[in-house]
Order: C-alpha cells, then structure tokens, then sequence
C-alpha cells in the first residue's frame, strides 16, 4: 500500500493486541448513519511514474514567455545552492521548532534571518516571518492599533499607491475588529504623494502606511511623509522590497525617527515566482513594540551547561497561551521560504545584494527609455523609480496590447486599468537583473510592431 | 501555602490592595497569583494619569507561561506606577506584596471597597481553586 | 544526532553566520555583472552605508546551513510523534514534481493561457477535497490552517451581516480548542463562551443548550475533538445549533482520523478548513509554509474567498470578487501558497480513492495499537474507556505527583532515546497531558520501540528521578533557559559581539 508499511503478520498482531477482530471494529463509535461509501468522484491512485508523466505533461502546458511582469513578485536569480539545502529532509520534514533541543538548526537559522532582517531594515527586532506581503500589511494595521498609545483611533491613512490587492486583503482581515483604512489620494502626473497635500490637522489616526516603492515603482518622499505622520501623533508602517532596500534608505533612518513597522513581501530574496507562493512576509519593529509584533520570535540564550542556544521566546503573547487575547490567530511562519530567503541573503552578501538592486534599477531605466521611444508609448510619471515603471499608451486598449505581445512571446506587464481607471490605457512593466539587453531589445521590436500594426488597425 | 497579608483587601481576580491614605490605594498581585504564573519577564503597566475603572484590565503581567490581564480593583486615576518593575519584574515573584506591586489609585468610588474580600475570603476561595 | 555533533571540541564550529564573516569577501558568482550607479535617485533616498549581511564563501555558506540542518530533529530522521499534528511521511516524488521548471516560473499574474497546467491541477484539487469532505464547494487560497478559520468564520459573520441578522456576537468554542479557535473568533469581531468537555472526552450538550442563543453566530468544533475522540452526538449537536440561527465550524487539524470514512459535511458542518500540511502530506518546513483551503456548505458559497478556479470546459480561469460579488475577497497577495497546494495535489493523486480511507485505517490502528500497549505498560489514559482516533491521550499526573517528574521532564528524555516528544501540555483541559499521534506512515517496530523507551523512562523516574529532570544529555543543546531569553531579550545578533 502507498506509504503505508504494515504487513498482514503486523495487524494480526496489533489487532490481538488492542482486542478487536478488524479494523473496522476501530471506528465503532462512529454513528453508522454518517458512515460513507465509496468517494467515487475521485480519481483510483497513481504509481509514481503514472504521476510522473502526468505532471511534465501539465508542467509542458505551461510555456514560459520572456517576462516583464512584476507587481509583487519578482523574477531573479535564484543561487543552486539554496534550495539543495532547504530540501534537506532536517530542514524540509522538521515540525515548527518547539522542543528547543532537538530544533536547535532551525532555531538559529531563524536568528540569523531575523538579525539580516533587523539590519537591511535598519530595525532592532524581526519576527520570524508572517504568511505574505498583502496579510503581512493587515497584521501590520493590527499592530499599529495596539502599538500606537497615544491614540485611542483606529483610523489607518492608506495611501492609493500602496498595491492594489495588498489593500484589499488589509481589508478584509481587519474590518472586523471597526478598523478604517481611508484612502489618500495622489497627483496623477507625479505618480507618488503629494506631502504638501497632506492635511495640517488630520485628527487622530493610529498610523499611515508608506510605501517604498510604491505600487507603480515610483519612490515615495519617504523622510517627509514619515516626519508628517510623526508630527500628528500617528505610527508609521513601511511597505518595502527588500531588495531595494540594498540600494534605498532603510525605513529605521526615514525621516528624524524613522518608520515603526515595516513589513513586506520576501519573494525576491530567493523564492521562485511558483504561481504566487509559497512567499513570506516579513515584519520588523524597534524593542519598544516588540510585545504587540504578532508572529513567532527567536531569541538567543544558554542552556544547563552555560553555552549558547536558541528557543523561541515572547511565547505568551501567542494564541496556543493567550488564546482570545492573543496579538493575532497566527501559528506557522513561512519556515522553509525563509531559510531560503536567510541563504539567498549569506550567499549575496550586503556586495551582492545592492548588484541585484542596482541591475534592476539600470535595466528599468533602460527599458523604460527604449519602449517610451515608441510612437503612441509614454512614461507616466516623472518622479525617479526602482525597477518598475508605468507606460501609458495612446489609441489602443491595453488588454489588445498585452495579448498581441503574448502571442509574441512577450508578458509585456500588469494592466492596470481595473485598479487605476485614471490612468487610462497603462500598463506596470518591471525589469529585473535577469533581463538582458537582448531581451529588452525584443521587448521594444515587439511593441513597437504590436503599436503600429493596432494603430494601424483603428485608423 | 503561600503568603496572605490580613491587612490587605482582594479581588477575585488575585489583586491585592493596600491603603496608603484615605484615598490612595497601591495595587499588586496576590504571592499565589506570582506563584502559579512562574517566572515573571514582562510587566506591562499603565500610565500615570490614566484613568481606571473597576473590573478592567489595565496592566499585563508576563511569565514564560502566560501573559494574564491585572484588573483593577477600584476606579480612578493612576498616581503612581512601579518603574522598578521595567528591568526587574522579578521583583513580582520575590515580593509580591512590597517591592513586587504595580501601580497607585487615586479611587474615585470608595464604596468599592465593599466588593473586595478580606485576607481569610481569599485563602478559602483559593482552597475552592485548588480542587 | 552523531556523537561528534554533541562535543564541545568542535563547538567553535558553530557560531552564527555572521562571526564567520569576513570583510571584503564576495561571492562574485552568485551575482549579476557590476553595472553604473544611479544617476535618477536623489541622494537623500539612498542608503547611506550597507546592511550588515554576511560575507563567506559559497563553501562556507553551503557548510554552515548543513550542519545546522544536523541540528534538527525530522521525519526523515526521527519517529515525530507530535499529537494535532499529524507528522507523516512526506513523499519525496510530491517535492520533485511540484518544483518542474513549468511550475516553479509561472509569475502568478501571467495571463491564465500560459498557466493551464498549474491552474488545472488547482482544479481537481478543489473537486478532490470537496468530496473528500463532502462539502459543497472548496477555495484553496488561504495560506495556513489559522487562515483558513479566519475565512471561516469571516464568511460565518459575512453569511448573517447578508440576512441582515446583526445580533449575532457570540462564538461558542469547547475548553479543549485549539488555541487559534478563540483568537479567530476575536480576529472576526465576536466574544468567545467556552463550554465544557465531559469526563468521557465528549461535549457537555446540556451546557451547549445553556449558552445557546439568538446571540449565537456559531460554533467551532473538532470532530475528532482535540482530546483524541470521536464526538458520538455531532448529529444532535448540530440540529441544536442550526435550530438557534447558529452555523458549525469545523477545524479539519484532524482529518487524518476519518478521511474516507466520515465526512464534515454529512455531519451537519456548514464551513470547515483542511490542513494540507497534516492530512495531505505537505511538509513542515520547521514551521510552515502550510495551507489551509475551505470547503463549505450551500448556504455559504456566495461568500468563499478569491480567487478560486473556475473551468468552463475549455479553459480554466480565476474566479475573483467580480464573479463573487458577495466573497469575504482576498487572503493574500496572489492565490495562496500554490507550491504547497500542488504538493498536495499529487500526494491525493498517488493516494486516489482507495488510498484515503486507508490513511483513516492505519492512522487509526497505530494509535490504538500504542494505546492498548502503553496501559499495559502502566501508563494512565485521559479516556480509558473511549477508542483513540488517529491520536490520543496519557497523562502523567500521578508520576508528577509521586515522583516529582512532569510531563515536561518524560518529552526531553524521550528526546535522548532519538525519538521526538508527543504534544506535551495541550489539550490545557488534561494535566501533564502526553497528545501521541503516530500517523499510518509509522511501522510496527518503530512504535514499539516508542513504547520500550516510554517504560524505560517509567522506571528512570522511579529510580533516579533527579537524572530524568535534567534530561536530554544527547542532544546539540541541555535544556534551555526560556526565563533568561524572555528577560533579557536577544534576538538580533549585534556585531560589537564579535570581539567576544
């Protein structure tokens, strides 16, 4: 039987052991009423290489276009030795860490990611991850709440450039508990907030959330919007990509105090694309919130002997203690993604990673200077970016763009015309490090084809 | 058996409260409280100038086992808080009664008062706990 | 554990990264070639000077993660015993095939025609779990089993917000729930009422019909509950309910027990969430990633979070809050944890129909198997006069109380006799509670090994209780000091540390 080792000697003998004929006789205090047949409906099992077959054949059916999209997840290079070793049956098989002793790999590999943590984010405290960038946000808002005890509010300033979808998931996980996000809005020519637009009195609000860069690529006046929201009594959540944050002003040195929370998406340090997870959140915060961080944290300490070990620690602000007054229902972080993440940042190092940012941010610019020489194309907005930019075009629908450029093997970027309607026809384009000058090339040629031919067209 | 001074008033919820003057009241946790807490790391105290109310949580106490709410006893206005308790809140587990308390009212509704129990309600009503 | 891993002569080997780290040294492969500064980014958004990460060789790196991995007690290594939370085998052809180049490099928002062979395996896995549980529909998105009773209940509150039904602020939850049940309940805006576990494992009804109410939204159960039995009056326990405007809840943590056998929706369940990390196979990853889809009845359908997979006989394609209106809406960035889901996928498929009743059989057969031997051992049951289901409950009160050796102190010796401690301390309802749960994937010598090492112990702590109490001795780590890392709080490695 699959997976399953007994022999006929074995349950005879368990069987007489336990004092019952079958094992039947095992589920006698189910009420036969409920008891089910046969599951008809689903498939008879497979051998492996019956399975084999079948999914290179589903994974054949699946071609990989030159790709352009980012969005919240990013294509990079992703080291071979990474996931040689998170495959490790001691990392990949191994339960979340609670018997201290026998965990003691995982544990401080959790420490050493929560110490690269702290220190690309320029915070004193990480957790050791949360599900995703967009439930990350929503625990972020959660937080900022209990943290912020100055304000009695719990009103969050959620800025229009924050990703669309990382937004909606705030919002769903967080209107139960009476929590408003409200909207701040920014000038379409810019691209990034206004600070002067900010009110000077906007009332009690618990935090405002900052993103770095924002969901269009475009970086934000992050020193003045984190000094603004301090003046007004209110926390400030960063929303980064670490990758960035090689090359940008790390959200512990925003503005005179810099930001509180910081969280993000983990994907670009060395996490396949995969169909959109397994990702990680990440969330860091100064000592003085580390208690109302939500999460599971490692900390360093000795054992009976004196020498160093690792346990998690701050355990009683956790559901399986606290249970309804805990800081959040969260049980698992994303272990295994994160000691991917925790190698991708030792094998890169500090050198490495600003490379990777560096390339992104140059083959960007590049791309974005090369499809804007286009008749019909343009750049949105103004304002500097990192790795991804929003072209906007004239006299075609993006949605005839984009499939006209698939056919051409391109993924030419995200339609943003459903979340940003006053942008008009625009589509977000990213270029990471694995984008070469040829492929940017084909990119142009293709576009500038697929312009002309439906311009063409409409005339 | 642990410690139940006869000159302090408690709660059910294992406060413990002590005159100070007609209307300043110190407030801790009872030595059983500390006690099935375990070791203390963490004491969350109010602020002083925050108002009270009886019955509501207005600090956390955190061992290694649990993080539990403090209810105050009475109603008012924090006066005083323990700042010792920042970097030593062993102190709850070494002297609950003295060192170990946690924060000062200034009551508003002395009639309060009449809700709390005496020393010997108190150890009986953990005898109850305990079966 | 090998015994060179446990000397202190090569101890100095295992620092953290960073005391490895050398200025200067660059992994000059595993980076893009060096391309020109930025000239576009105005200065005062720039870092100022680099993070601190550390710089070793690839050699180095490779060397340190693998001998922490050594650190590590698994499944591939160690019999993992783990109550609620079903550690069995996870097939290695699971893990290789979900990573094929196709899948690992479909960006999740590429357009659905380049992604028809990730989407349809989402597909039939969707139909595989609905009929496994016999719910009417299921969405895969949420990304963990705490997620999953989020959705849950979301769509609980979301159900009678439609009906215009606003006095419903009560959640009821059993003593013995898991942790997560109440800190949902509140995550969802609702007050939690405990009712009471009898002395026979089951729930008191009579307390059920005491607490119940116009007030009621509804109740979360295990079925399995968590003490290791089967609920016999679930049928009752949900007319109850549902007579009170009240809907059910199911936490799947232990579907293991009865997957193929009994089924949440014949039971009366209106929501419930499947942990594909337990009952599915997908691995633990020392904590996650799992996932925790959501199956549902009719009556909850219009409120299932986005996306899901829809298929039109042509193609498949994504379902979002613009086909569901009414949806609780997104749980996370993109789909949810696809990687896991396509694990679990192909476990169901190498399983097919006949092999998941079977999961029930000899997860169910081992656990009673280690049951009946431990008593005959001496060991004392929580519920003596009940089956175990996939799992089930010793207590060590009277060797705590005679011997003055816990619960705490049996699971660090067990650590020393290479096996991994059962839940200890949970369910809180039971004292010096011992949760073993040993999966079918376990065979017979293992298990009895398991019990030989458990006697042994017993009569360790009748003779020299003193050395139990300082367990483990064998280990990378003796036993922690969780007072000092709560106290003095060290959970980022500081780099003036390094002069040490």
């Amino acid at each position: 039987m699959p997976f399953i080792p007994h022999t006929e000697t074995d349950v005879k003998q368990m069987l007489a052991s336990i004092g019952v004929d079958d094992i039947e006789a095992l589920f006698d205090e189910i009420p036969a009423e409920l008891r089910i047949g046969n599951l008809d409906k689903i498939p008879a099992g497979l051998n492996e290489m019956e399975m084999s077959r079948l999914m290179h054949e589903r994974a054949a059916a699946q071609p990989q276009p030159l790709c352009f999209i980012g969005a919240g997840a990013y294509e990079h290079h992703i080291p071979a030795a990474i996931w040689e070793i998170v495959t490790r049956g001691e990392f990949y098989s191994a339960y979340t860490p609670y018997q201290a002793e026998a965990s003691q790999g995982t544990l401080q590999l959790i420490y050493e990611y929560q110490t690269m943590m702290a220190h690309l984010t320029g915070m004193e405290a990480s957790n050791a991850s949360l599900y995703d960038g967009a439930s990350g946000l929503a625990e972020a808002v959660l937080m900022a709440v209990r943290a912020n005890r100055k304000s009695k509010s719990k009103r969050i300033l959620m800025p229009v450039t924050v990703n669309p979808t990382y937004r909606s998931v705030a919002q769903t996980i967080v209107e139960n508990q009476g929590i408003t996000l409200e909207l701040v809005d920014y000038p379409l020519a810019a691209g990034c907030i206004d600070v002067a637009s900010l009110p000077t009195d906007p009332g009690d609000i618990a935090a405002l959330v900052i993103p770095q860069p924002n969901f269009f690529g475009v970086l934000e006046d992050v020193n003045a919007l984190t000094d603004w929201a301090h003046a007004h009594g209110m926390l400030v959540i960063a929303v980064v990509n670490p990758t960035s944050l090689a090359l940008l002003t790390p959200p512990g040195e925003w503005g005179e105090l810099g930001a509180d929370i910081v969280c993000g998406e983990g994907q670009p340090l060395g996490v396949p694309l995969a169909g959109g997870g397994p990702y990680f959140g990440f969330m860091c915060c100064n000592l003085k919130h580390v208690r109302q961080m939500p999460g599971r944290i490692v900390g360093r300490t000795v054992d009976a002997d004196g020498k160093p070990g690792f346990t998690l620690t701050l355990q009683a602000r956790e559901q399986h203690i606290r249970r309804s007054k805990a800081t959040s229902n969260i049980c698992t972080n994303q272990g295994l993604v994160v000691a991917a993440a925790t190698i991708y940042m030792t094998l890169l190092g500090a050198h490495g990673l600003n490379k990777v940012a560096n390339a992104s941010h140059q083959n960007t610019q590049h791309l974005s200077e090369q499809l804007s020489s286009i008749d019909g194309v343009t750049v949105a907005f103004s304002s500097p970016t990192f790795h991804e930019f929003v072209i906007k075009l004239e006299g075609v629908s993006v949605g005839d763009v984009l499939n006209a450029l698939m056919a051409d093997g391109v993924l030419g970027g995200f339609d943003l015309s459903a979340d940003y309607a006053a942008l008009g026809e625009a589509i977000l384009v990213c270029a990471t490090e694995t984008k070469t000058a040829a492929d940017i090339a084909i990119y142009r040629d293709a576009l500038n084809r697929v312009m002309s031919r439906l311009k063409g067209g409409a005339a | 058996m642990s410690n139940v001074p006869s000159h302090l008033k408690y709660a059910k919820s294992h406060e413990w409260v002590e005159s100070l003057s007609d209307d300043t009241y110190r407030i801790g946790i009872s030595d059983h409280a500390q006690d099935l807490l375990g070791d203390m790391v963490f004491v969350e105290l109010p602020e002083v100038g925050q108002a009270v109310s009886v019955q509501n949580e207005c600090a956390v106490v955190e061992s290694v086992k649990a993080a539990s709410d403090v209810y105050s006893p009475l109603s008012g206005e924090v006066v005083a808080i323990n700042e010792a308790l920042v970097d030593n809140p062993d102190l709850v587990n070494r002297d609950a009664y003295g060192d170990g308390w946690l924060f000062t009212v200034k009551a508003s509704d002395l009639s309060e008062l009449a809700g709390l129990m005496s020393a010997d309600d108190y150890i009986e009503l953990r005898s109850d706990d305990d079966h | 554990m090998s015994n060179e891993m446990n000397s202190d002569l090569n101890s100095h080997q295992d620092g953290v990264i960073f005391e490895k780290s050398r200025s200067g040294r660059i992994n000059a492969s595993q980076s893009p070639r060096e391309s020109a500064v930025s000239q576009v980014i105005p200065a005062a958004l720039l870092r100022e000077s680099p993070p601190m990460l550390p710089e070793v060789s690839e050699m180095q790196a490779v060397r340190h993660f693998t001998r922490l991995s050594q650190k590590n007690f698994s499944i591939d290594t160690h019999f993992y015993p783990l109550g609620s939370c079903t550690m069995k085998y996870n097939p290695r052809a699971c893990n290789t095939l979900a990573m094929l180049p196709g899948f690992l490099n479909y960006h999740p928002l590429a357009p659905v025609e380049t992604g028809q062979g990730f989407m349809s395996c989402m597909y039939e896995l969707q139909e595989i779990l609905k009929e496994v549980t016999g719910m009417k529909e299921v969405s895969l998105t949420p990304m963990a089993g705490a997620q999953g009773e989020f959705a849950g209940m979301a769509m609980i509150r979301a159900y009678h917000d439609a009906r215009g039904d606003s006095t419903r602020c009560e959640v009821i939850c059993p003593d013995a729930a898991h942790g997560t049940n109440p800190a949902t309940a509140v995550m969802c805006g609702y007050k939690v009422k405990e009712i009471p576990t009898k002395a026979d494992g089951d729930i008191d009804i009579e307390a059920l019909k005491e607490v119940i109410g116009p007030q009621t939204a509804g109740i979360m159960l295990t079925n399995p509950s968590t003490v290791g039995v089967f609920e016999r009056r679930i049928t009752e326990i949900a007319k109850i309910v549902h007579d009170a405007g009240g809907l059910l809840y199911y936490d799947g943590a232990n579907l293991n027990a009865i997957l193929g056998k009994v089924r949440p929706g014949d039971m009366g369940f209106d929501v419930i969430h499947m942990n594909l990390h337990k009952t599915f196979s997908t691995p633990h990853g020392g904590g996650g990633p799992g996932a925790g889809p959501v199956g549902v009845s009719d009556r909850l359908i219009p409120f299932l979070p986005v996306p899901m997979v829809g298929y039109d006989g042509a193609q498949y394609h994504w379902l979002t809050k613009k086909d569901r209106p009414q949806s609780i809406g997104q749980l996370s960035a993109f789909g949810g944890n696809a990687g896991v889901l396509m694990r679990a996928y192909i476990y169901a498929r190498l399983l097919g129909r006949e092999g998941m009743p079977r999961i029930a059989e000899y997860s169910v057969l081992n656990a009673n198997y280690m049951m009946a031997e431990l008593q005959k051992k001496g060991f004392d049951l929580a519920f003596p006069s009940r089956r175990a289901t996939h799992e089930f409950i010793v207590t060590l009160k009277r060797q705590a109380k005679t011997l003055d050796v816990s619960a705490m102190d049996f699971a660090k010796r067990l650590l020393d006799y290479g096996y991994h401690a059962p839940t200890t301390y949970f369910p809180l309802l039971v004292p010096e509670c011992f949760l073993i749960e040993p999966t079918e994937t376990e065979d017979k010598d293992t298990l009895d090994g398991f019990i030989d090492a458990m006697a042994k112990i017993q009569h360790e702590a009748e003779t020299q209780a003193d050395m139990v109490k300082a367990a483990p001795y064998t280990l990378p780590s003796r036993r922690l000091d969780d007072v000092r890392a709560a106290r003095e709080l060290d959970i980022v490695w500081q780099p003036n540390e390094q002069t040490e």
